[in-house]
This record gives C-alpha cells, structure tokens and sequence, in this order.
C-alpha cells in the first residue's frame, strides 16, 4: 500500500539547499513586503508590544512573543520569525530596541521599514529548545500560505508536529485552496493532527480524522492516537484504539526489516574493515595486527584531503572522498610494503614472532599519528550526496549506511577480479599455495610477497576513507576493529574471499537482530560464544579450503 | 618499549623525542631535587584516553610555569614530574607508586577514568600522598587521601535531570550510558532520583553499550520508538568519550532534532566537540561546571594564557581543565598556610580553602573533600561552543554519598570533624575501609 509521503523532517539537509531556500524565501519576502506595506499601512495591526518582549533576552519572554506573533495577523510576523530562526533577529543590551539585520541595512520588525542608523553593539536574541520548537510551530503557521509549494509542505509538516489548535482556520483556508496534491495531503494531515485532541471539534471530523491517521501505520501515528483526550467519546476511543493495534501490527513486520536492513549494514563495515585482512591474514598467513592502524591511516588520508580541499578548492568538497580513494590506497599500500619489506619477512612461517611484530608497529604507527595530528578527534565531513535519508515504507534508510553497502561490495567484487584474472592475482595464489613450486617457475616470490601484503594494506586503506564517514577519526580508529576483522575472517575461513562475504554479513545480521532483545553488550558476548562453539565443530570455518594447500 | 616514553621532566616533548632525552632529564632531577617542589602529573599520554588526558597535562604545565613565574612555592621552584599510564589501568597504581616513591612528589594531579582512580588508592593511602581528581564521577567514595575537584552526581546529573523536567516538561527517560561503573551508578541514582519524583519504571529506558561502540543504528531507532509514545522524552546520556560521535551522527542521521527529543550528556564538552560538525546537533544540551563560553574576566584570561601557552588559537578549555585550575591553586594556598608540602599537614589545611573559579564565583574545598561548585546546562551551538540557558543561583556543595540511593543515604563524608569518609548518621559510626 502506497503511504503518503509526509515529509520527515531531516536533519541533514545540505547548507547549500537550505541558504538557497532561505534566500528564495528572502526574495519572495521581500517582494511581499514592499507590496504590502503600502497597501496594509492602516489596518496593520501593531505589533511594536510584541517586538518589545525580543529585547527582554529572556527565554520566555522570546517564546511569548513567538506565539503572540503567530496569531497577530501582522504581514510583518512571517519576517520577525524567520529572522530570528537565522539569528538576524538583534537587539542593543542597552536601549532594548530590536532590529532585523537584512542583506540591504538594520529593518524595524514591527513596520518593516529600514532604519537609517542602528546602534553598534548589537547582539542576537538568544534561542534554546523551547523558543525554537515554538518557532517551528509559528513558522508552520505563518508560512502555510506561501507561494513556494515546498515552503507549504515545510509549514504542513510543521503544524503536523506542532498541532497547534490556534492554527486550524488557517490550514483549513490553506487546505481549500492548495492545488498540489502532495501538499494538500500533507495539510490534511496536519488538520486530522489537530482535530485529534481537540475536544470540542465535531465528532464525524475527528472520527475521520482519526481514520486518516491510523492509515499512516506509523511509530507517529501511535503517539497521536494515543494522545486521543480521555473525555473523548467511546466510538473514537474505540477506533483510535483498533488504528494502534493495527500500527502496531504493521511496525512489528517492520521492526524485522529495519533490523535485517541494520545488520547488512553492520556487515558491510565488518567486511570493508575484514576485506584487507582477508589478503594479508587470509591469503599470505600474515597475523596482522597492524591491520586496523591501516584503515586508520586511510581515514587521516580522508582527513587531510579534506583539509587541503578546504583550504586550496572549497568547490571540489563533495568529490573529498573520490579524491581520497586512491591516495589513500597508494599512501597505505606503500606502509604496507615498507613494514612487509623490513619486519615481515624476516618471520613467515613464525607466526608468535609476527603476532608480537606487528603489535608493535600497530603502537608505533598509533603513537606516530597521535604525535602529528594530536590525540583529539578529527574532523571529517560527509559529502552532501551521503548526507540525509529516505523512506521506504517505515524503514528509513540513510544515504550513507547505503553507500557504505554498495562500497563493500564494489571493493569486494574488485579484489575478487584482481586475484582470479590478472597476473599478479595469478602469482599470489600461486606463490601462497606452492612457494617453493612457484619459485621453481619463476616467480619472484620475495616480490609477490610484498604486492600482496601491499595490496591488503591498501585495501584496508580504502576502507578507512569509507569508515571515517561513520566513526571517530582519532589514532585509536583501528583498534574498534582489528578483533571485529579476525573474527570475520576466522569465521567465514581463512583463504577464501567469499567466506569472508558470507561471514561478514552473517555476523552484521545475527548481531543486529540479536541487539534488541539482548542489548548491545550482551548481543556481542553471544555471538563470540556462537562463534567460539562453531570453530569447535568446524575449525576451518564457513567456508574451507580443500585440497593440498591446506596441509602444507 | 612504552614505559621509557613515559618520564620526562619538561613539557612539549613528542613522545618520540622522548626517548632520547630520557637519560638527560633523570641526571638533572636528581641534582636539584633538593631545591625544587616536585608536582606529578599522572595522565594517560597514549592509548584510548590519551584524547581527553593529554589536555589536562598540558594544563597543569601551564599551571605550573605560571606559579614559577610568580616566584614558586615557599620560595622554592615547581617542578612537573610527568608519568604516562598509557590507559592502562593496572599501570596507573604502578605510575602513582613510582611518582611517590621515586620522584618524591609533593601531589599527583591525574586520573580521569574512575577505574583508574579506583585503581591507585590503595598506592595513595597506603604511601599517604595527594590525588587531585579533576573529572565528574559518580560519588560514592570519599578517601583522606583524594581530593575531588569534579562534579559529584548532585553537581551535575541531578540538576540537569531538575533542568529537563521542570523546563522542557519532559515526563519519559532514556538513561543511555557506556558499561562502566560510572554510567551505572549515575543511573542508578538518577533511576531511584526520577522514582523519587514521581516518574513510573515504564517510563525509563535504561540502555548500555560496550566502550567504542560504533553502530548506534538499533538503539538510536529504539529511543526514537521509546520517544514517540506521546510523552516528552529526552536522553539523559553517559556515554563515554569515543562512542559520542558515531552516536550524534546517528543521531542526526536519523532525523533526531534537540526539538524533539534533546539529549543531556555529562561526558560530552568543548573537546570532544571538536571533531564533529555541530550544525545538525544544534540544541543538544551538556550539563558542566564550566563552559569556555562562560564570559568572565577570569575565564577570559585563563583562555588567552592557554592560547599563548598551546600557541594555538584554537585550542578549547573545559570543565575538567578548570577543576584542575581550582584544586592546583587550591593545592598551592594550603601549602603556603601549612608552610610546608608534608602530605599531613596540607590534608589537614586543604578543607575551608577557598578559591576564585573561572566563572564568577568562589569555590571552596568542603571536609567531605569534594568543593562547591555552580551548575551550568548549555545548548550546543552550531560553532561548538555552548550557550548557557540555566545556571544554579549558588554555588552547590559536593556531595560524596547520594541520598537517593538505598546504601548510602545515611552515609557523610567529614574529615575534620569525625576523621571519616563514610560515618554512618543513624548507628554514629564510622564504617572505615570495611564498607568499601
């Protein structure tokens, strides 16, 4: 069943879309304005008491005027609100006069008009949680008749989430006259929203404002219903009851999706931080404990790519992490190939020894990081084509888990093809299965070895640009993941690159859906036990290798 | 490997470079130890906590110069003495011990997990030396040897839950929190402290979460669940450090606004800021004792010497670094009234001590061993800083032992006047090191 889309209100809007909005907005504001003020100067109410409050700095004062000015019927109110929302709204501490700082000069928000001198030391008034939720509410209100339709939307959504009561003739008037469709949903919606708790509305109305509701079948759609007031009469209570059941119903099927939709999600992180370990640990043998402060040292590449972007080409930002792709696998790669050329091969066949090595480097390399970049956090921005997210049904899926999935897989598929149908892929498997034989034909093994252990480093590289999206780039980035990536691949079975696929995603899902009934900490512990007892019973994990290599 | 990193006497070195100069420092401070007042500063350099400790050591250096500049202490000169745990906690009892015993510190300024604190006070009692502890922990615990410069839970988590309930009307809690004995006794109190108001058990969510935890897709999705039952909700959070970030984006992923259901941490302040973008976590609130946004003469003036000493504009201050500014200076008056660094004697004067704290007011170090401090909740702004939107009237005592909880209602904490960290009120007795 196709639901109407009501849009969710999203945090991550890209800046650019919301200052193109804003300065839209400006611009029809401003139009509205010369052409109002001329026209309205008589029946204008005055609003001058109201603006007054602004300058009190004081929250509840401010949230007292926003509400007064929702209902002013002042053409100037729309104004007033919308500066304050973008903190244009000033005041002077000392003479409690309140102006609108505008692109064009200080505006007198109770007329409108330009002031010639304003004072200098002005500041903005100060908004919390409670001035900007009644800011959401006056805006709502106040913007419903806007000529922009996406602006309309916006303001049903608000009125939705507000239920304001003080706003029902306005979206009644907006409703009678909207023409597009998906806003005059949303408009009704909003009114059903209202009419819902108020109690002296006529009950054929609300019966059927809470039909419309219940036909949401969402998490929403429960907390409205359930604020059905008390007095109510019986019918409704008894049909805002069957639309809960109903929701319920619904959402606990949905419960399911989201968190199998969770888990692929998890497992694509688990398979982005396990995929390089697969070549070094999987393929050569290598106990890597150093694999983590790879995709550590992938993540800082994002970070300073980002960094010189920001400095040298604002304009390239959104292509950050393209950019940082191969750089990041190229400046890994070759860590990769230095430690492999100056610790690791002097241990193949002693795994302790290696076991120990790499330990240590992976301190060194942390410690080094932490002396360059500093301890703290750094940050690392997303794109805007990974920002937000959409709906389906009632999962919402964000941009990035989504990117993150597709990235997994594509650097899946790509190692896959370079080990089965190039040359180097030829003589990696080659020398890991038979060195002295692949030797015997040729091959510099010596060599192979370092390109593989290179070409897993990098791996891990390209992963950190992908996982700097979702976590804390800080010097201890890898070490979230080095135990996550063993057990992915010590699962899935050490050598085979699909196992690893299949394990990666098996463990993501079986956690995720394990995560609700059991919590976070919980969940974790029993699926090392799960994976404990299954290594019992199949030691070579999900996945094994047959045949000679396996002996030797 | 790591443990010849540690020692070093001056400040700025990289811990590379540390290595080097290892053999230099350890002559030198042994021919002056005579003239010199030695200061440990016992705060993990490397490891998990190195993002939040290596702040508060560069801190107590500019503490200590400033002091030096001044002319020293009882005529003598300040010397730091700093020591790396590297964030492990069995190591922190070792470093405390070698600070005593052979460096012969006069206090140790350190420590910010509570199982690392737990962890050096038998080194404390049993060499009978001073810990200033600069972070807000979960109370509980009053020993002679400790004086605890942070947020007891009735300095910051009580007043903040008082903020949400009686300002943005919230009736429905989420008490998310990292699995450690800070989180867990925080809510604890916090549970029987909601109760207490009235609040029903349905009406609580109690969630934990392993240390680092990353994927926040389940939970964050359930609090919005636990939120939308038609009841204002918000998230009293405890989350610990390196976990907060993938938590606000998550956050901020999935729609989340401050609007509709804001999220209180105590963990979280201007330096773990730093390393996210704020705009989507507009209105989010931090309960502390101190914000860098703070305006003050003193505050101000404390932010230019950091910035000249960090030679870094843009370096932020925070709540744990002005607990250390306090208990440092506090530290300092009472061993220039005691006349002497002998740990005894400055215990004995330490409480009634008082000190001008960066935010307008005047701190005082209680017989409890905790001090008086104002409470402040702030609303992220989208530059990282905070905006103050509540404050206490008053300076609020430190309290070592919750009333709310079952244990510890009848529990003081009063070194002057009974010599005891938990006398119990109804039997008159002091249950000395047998109850903890």
């Amino acid at each position: 069943m196709m639901r109407l889309p009501l849009p969710v209100p999203q945090a991550n809007v890209s800046p650019s879309t919301l200052r193109t909005l804003f300065l839209s907005f400006l611009a029809v504001l401003m139009a509205g304005l010369v052409a109002s003020v001329p026209a309205r100067a008589q029946s204008q109410p005055d609003i001058s008491g109201i603006i007054a409050k602004f300058g009190n700095d004081s929250y509840s004062d401010t949230t007292d005027a926003v509400a007064a000015l929702a209902t002013s019927g002042s053409p100037q109110a729309a104004a007033v609100v919308e500066a304050l929302a973008a903190g244009n709204l000033l005041y002077d501490p000392a003479t409690k006069a309140v102006f609108i700082r505008t692109p064009s000069g200080m505006v007198d928000p109770a007329t409108g008009a330009i002031v010639g001198s304003a004072p200098a030391n002005l500041s903005p008034v100060r908004a919390n949680n409670r001035v900007r939720r009644a800011l959401d509410a006056a805006a709502g209100a106040l913007t419903l008749l806007n000529a922009d339709p996406a602006k309309r939307l916006d303001a049903a959504a608000a009125v939705f989430k507000s239920r304001d009561a003080a706003a029902l003739p306005t979206v009644e008037a907006a409703i009678a006259k909207e023409t597009v469709p998906a806003v005059k949903a949303a408009l009704a919606q909003a009114r059903a929203a209202i009419l819902i708790g108020k109690a002296d509305a006529p009950e054929p109305d609300r019966r059927a404002a809470i039909q419309l509701i219940a036909a949401r079948g969402d998490q929403e759609s429960i907390s409205l219903l359930r604020s059905l007031p008390a007095n109510s009469p019986p019918a409704l209570k008894a049909a805002a009851e069957a639309g809960i059941t109903k929701a319920e119903e619904s959402l606990k099927f949905w419960a399911v999706v989201q968190n199998v939709w969770y888990g692929l999600s998890l497992g694509s992180v688990l398979l982005l931080a396990a995929i390089g370990l697969a070549i070094t640990f999987g393929v050569m043998g290598v106990i890597n404990m150093a694999h983590g402060e790879m995709v550590m040292l992938g993540a800082y590449t994002t970070f300073v790519v980002q960094e010189l972007i920001r400095q040298k080409a604002p304009y390239l930002f959104d292509w950050s992490l393209t950019i940082a792709l191969p750089l990041a696998f190229l400046f890994t790669a070759l860590v990769g190939i230095l430690i492999e050329r100056t610790v690791i091969r002097f241990l193949y066949g002693r795994p302790l020894e290696t076991l120990l090595a790499t330990w240590g480097v992976s301190l060194i390399l942390q410690q080094a990081v932490r002396s360059v970049f500093g301890p703290t956090n750094q940050e690392v921005g997303a794109p805007s084509w990974m920002s937000g997210a959409f709906q389906i049904g009632q999962l919402s899926i964000t941009y990035n888990r989504l990117w993150i999935i597709c990235f997994a897989l594509i650097v899946f598929f790509t190692l896959l093809l370079v080990l089965r149908r190039t040359p180097l892929g030829l003589y990696v498997r080659a020398v890991t299965q038979n060195r002295r034989m692949a030797a015997a034909m040729g091959i510099r093994t010596g060599r192979i070895d370092a390109l593989t252990f290179g070409l897993g480093s990098g791996i891990a590289g390209i992963a950190g640009v992908a996982l700097s999206q979702i976590d804390n780039v800080s010097p201890n980035l890898g070490q979230g993941y080095i135990i996550d990536s063993f057990m992915v691949v010590v699962f899935g079975g050490v050598g085979n690159l699909w196992g690893t696929l299949v394990g990666a995603f098996t463990l993501g899902v079986a956690n995720k859906l394990l995560e609700p009934f059991a919590g976070a900490v919980l969940g974790k512990i029993l699926l090392l036990v799960f994976i404990i007892l299954f290594i019992q019973k199949r030691p070579r994990g999900l996945f094994a290798l047959k045949g000679r290599a396996v002996e030797s | 490997m790591l443990g010849l990193l540690g020692r070093t006497t001056r400040r700025g070195f990289g811990a590379l470079a540390a290595a080097a100069v290892v053999a230099g420092t350890m002559g030198v401070g042994a021919a002056r130890a005579e003239d010199t007042i030695k200061v440990g500063i016992l705060h993990s350099l490397s490891g998990t906590m190195a993002i939040s400790e290596t702040t508060l050591k560069d801190v107590m250096l500019m503490l200590i110069e400033e002091q030096n500049k001044k002319g020293g202490l009882l005529g003598k000169k300040l010397e730091a003495v700093v020591v790396d745990p590297a964030s492990n906690w069995p190591l922190f009892a070792e470093k405390a011990r070698e600070l005593i015993t052979k460096d012969k510190v006069a206090a140790v300024f350190g420590c910010w997990t509570s199982v690392s604190r737990k962890s050096v006070l038998p080194v404390f009692k049993e060499l009978n030396n001073i810990l200033f502890y600069p972070v807000q922990y979960e109370g509980e615990e009053s020993e002679r040897n400790v004086f605890y410069t942070g947020a007891a839970p009735n300095q910051q988590a009580i007043p903040a839950v008082d903020y949400l309930a009686n300002e943005e009307k919230v009736e429905r809690w989420v008490l998310a929190g990292t699995d450690y004995v800070y989180p867990r006794t925080t809510n604890k109190i916090l549970e029987a402290y909601l109760k207490s108001r009235g609040v029903k058990a349905e009406d609580i969510m109690i969630n934990y979460t392993p240390f680092g935890h990353s994927d926040w897709q389940t939970i964050v999705s359930d609090i919005k669940k636990f939120g939308s039952a038609g009841k204002k909700t918000a998230v009293v959070s405890t989350i610990n450090g390196d976990a907060n970030v993938p938590f606000y984006k998550e956050l901020a992923n999935q729609g989340i606004k401050a609007t509709d259901i804001p999220v209180v941490a105590f963990s979280v302040g201007e330096e773990e800021l730093a390393g996210i973008d704020t705009k989507p976590l507009l209105g989010h609130l931090a309960a502390w004792n101190y914000f860098m946004s703070i305006d003050t003469p003193e505050n101000k003036a404390f932010i230019d010497k950091w910035h000249a000493f960090t030679k870094n504009p843009k370096r932020v201050t925070n709540d744990p670094m002005e607990a250390h500014y306090i208990g440092f200076n506090m530290w300092v008056k009472a061993v220039e009234k005691a006349g002497t660094t002998d740990p005894d004697k400055v215990i004995a004067t330490l409480p009634g001590i008082q000190q001008a704290n960066l935010t307008g007011g005047v701190s005082q170090m209680l017989p409890n061993h905790h001090i008086t401090k104002p409470v402040f909740i702030g609303e992220i702004k989208d530059n990282g800083q905070f905006d103050v939107v509540w404050k206490t009237k008053d300076l609020i005592p430190g309290e070592a032992w919750s009333k709310y909880l079952e244990g510890s209602k009848n529990l003081v904490a009063d070194w002057v006047k009974y010599n005891c960290g938990n006398y119990d009120t109804t039997t008159n007795k002091c249950l000395g090191a047998a109850a903890k």
